[in-house]
């Protein structure tokens, strides 16, 4: 398949410095930096770590996805960014290294969406996407319901949170119960020995008034945290496993509920997780029982691929070139508030080498 | 030889291009706010201007600051990528000395730039080639006695006529400076800075408060 479209891909939208490379649906190189060892004392992310971060990781990173993927640059077709949603700072140090390093090789830029590349990533593990697709996206920054049905031009806000992300949840719950930060990865593991029913926490938005696709998690962090410290302030021992296992169930089973029925309600017979939350055991298992109880096909990439990496930057990247969508122009910007409904920032002009050489342009 | 110098840690974003015997072509604007937006253009148009391609380039020279971060790590981070894309040196060096530099001046004197949060970046000059503190970064008031008398260049110090009464032109730095500087170290067999960025300030980072109960009292 040597003709299929070989692309790099960076994202540094948030703490990880990603650099992937693709040749169409296959992935060459997964590189990840992360400085969340930084943050973990701050409990949460701290914009100016994670800047400064990605300019020292950028280049060796780069480096590290060329030799994994035994390719050379000048082999590449195209150069791919995170151009947003993300933090600003952050995003800009990845996009002026891929303006930099696309503009000296002589390649193509292509700034794309942080939540696109989330959905499209998974054509690295399943192959292509079905159109349309219905995408459940859940992260510390971000719990989404989105419907494509083209990923490079095509993508429909079905629902979203209407206060914090669900990976923030889990982040808080975490810090209440006095067990670090990142938050997921230990609630899920304490959840495996707790009972996932010994406490009855609330389910945001499923009232029969409530908007179908929307979630809210900010109501069930308040009464989660008030139920540990009515155990406290009584002077008895809180239950970690079990508050763990019930918090995480009320989160999943809204979430997975949510999908499914949007999927019902849209005819679309399968559903794509991704997201950093989207490596919690208890998801998998839920949506894999209630998608096939609904005759819906689960498709959830491996956890690797389901947090921020560069690979699925360059997933989005290579579907651009497959798809001769434009490129970007030479003075892409981050933007920290990039709507989901672009899934990328074509420039001005196809032709985005020869425009910016016009002198009088900047004269 | 043919140097590429550039810097982004003053609100100027300026570039140029150095064949050896002086500069080629240059370009500086003037807008702190869109620094990733500007800089590649710049670049591209000042190659045109010299009818050069990028992979002509035999060095980056890129300003290390001190200076406001985001717009900092913008040309280091295009200077970093362009040496690892072209297989060529990146030498850093200090902004300060390219101000320094440009003020063309054979007394003691200050280079002060705005650090924002009313502080400067600044240091001391024997003479414009020479610099005689380290770069820090203080408020104005502060430093009042140690550049007392002086004459100053650079946008801090034209921002604080309190401290710098003999505050004078150049305000913002220019690569064709830094450019010049650069060429003259490297003709010297001067060794140059890496072009990692000089921050001067801890990262802004709040420890959250001891987690906060939210059961009314
Ligand atoms: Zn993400």
């Amino acid at each position: 398949m040597a003709d299929e479209p070989l692309v790099l891909g960076i994202e540094t939208s948030c703490d990880e410095t990603g650099v992937g490379i693709v040749r169409g649906t296959t992935l060459l190189a997964d590189a990840v930096a992360s400085s969340v060892d930084e943050h973990a004392r701050f409990g949460g992310v701290v914009p100016e770590v994670a800047s400064r971060a990605h300019l020292e990781a950028m280049v060796p990173t780069i480096d590290r996805a060329l030799k994994e993927a035994g390719v050379t640059a000048r082999d590449l077709d195209g150069i791919a960014v995170t151009a947003g949603p993300g933090l600003a700072g952050a995003l800009l140090v990845g996009v002026s290294a891929a303006k930099a390093y696309a503009y000296a090789l002589g390649k193509p830029l292509y700034g794309v969406n942080h939540l696109a590349s989330h959905i499209c990533v998974d054509q690295l593990e399943h192959g292509a996407l079905p159109e349309p697709t219905m995408a459940l996206l859940v992260s510390g920054g971000h719990s989404s319901l989105l419907l494509s049905s083209d990923i490079t031009s095509d993508v429909r806000p079905m629902g979203a949170t209407i206060d914090d992300a669900a990976g923030e949840a889990f982040d808080k719950i975490a810090r209440v119960l006095n067990l670090g930060f990142p938050g997921g990865p230990v609630i899920d593991r304490y959840a495996k020995e707790g009972d996932p029913n010994a406490i009855a926490f609330p389910r945001g938005l499923t009232g029969p008034r409530d908007p179908a696709y929307d979630f809210s998690f900010s109501g069930l962090k308040t009464a989660v945290a008030r139920w540990i410290e009515a155990k406290r302030a009584a002077g008895e021992e809180v239950p970690v496993r079990d508050v763990a296992a019930s918090f995480q169930e009320a989160v999943v089973d809204v979430l997975t509920r949510k999908a499914v029925r949007a999927c019902k309600d849209e005819g679309v017979d399968h559903l794509m997780i991704g997201g950093g939350v989207a490596a919690n055991s208890r998801l998998r298992v839920l949506a894999q029982e209630r998608c096939e109880a609904a005759g819906i096909r689960l498709r959830v990439p491996r956890p690797k691929l389901c947090t921020d990496n560069g690979a699925m930057v360059a997933a989005l990247g290579a579907e651009m070139v497959a798809r001769n969508r434009a490129a970007s122009a030479w003075d892409l910007s981050a933007d920290s508030s990039l709507p989901v409904t672009e899934p990328h920032v074509p420039g001005h002009d196809h032709d985005h080498v020869h425009e910016v050489s016009k002198e009088n342009l900047y004269s | 030889m043919l140097l590429l110098a550039l810097d982004t840690a003053t609100p100027a974003v300026t570039v140029a291009l150095h064949d050896g015997r002086d500069v080629i072509a240059s370009s500086s604007q003037v807008d702190a706010r869109r620094h990733g937006e500007l800089l590649l253009p710049a670049i591209d148009r000042v190659l045109a201007e010299a009818r050069l391609r990028l992979d002509a380039v035999t060095g980056i020279v890129a300003g290390i600051g001190p200076g406001p971060y985001t717009g900092l790590r913008v040309g280091l981070m295009t200077a970093d990528t362009f040496g690892l894309a072209l297989g060529v040196p990146v030498h850093g060096v200090c902004t300060l000395d390219g101000l320094a530099y440009a003020a063309d001046l054979q007394v003691p004197f200050v280079v002060a730039t705005d650090a924002r949060r009313k502080e400067v970046y600044w240091a001391r000059y024997a003479d414009s080639r020479t610099r005689v503190t380290d770069p820090a970064v203080d408020r104005p008031a502060d430093i009042a006695e140690q550049v007392e008398g002086l004459p100053a260049v650079g946008a801090g110090a034209l921002l604080y006529p309190d401290t710098f009464p003999k505050a004078h032109e150049p305000e913002h730095v220019s690569a064709a400076a830094l450019a010049r500087l650069a060429a003259e170290k490297l003709a010297a067999g001067e060794e140059l800075p890496a072009p990692r960025p000089l921050y001067l300030r801890r990262p802004d980072a709040q420890v959250p408060k001891n987690y906060k109960v939210v059961t009314p009292k």
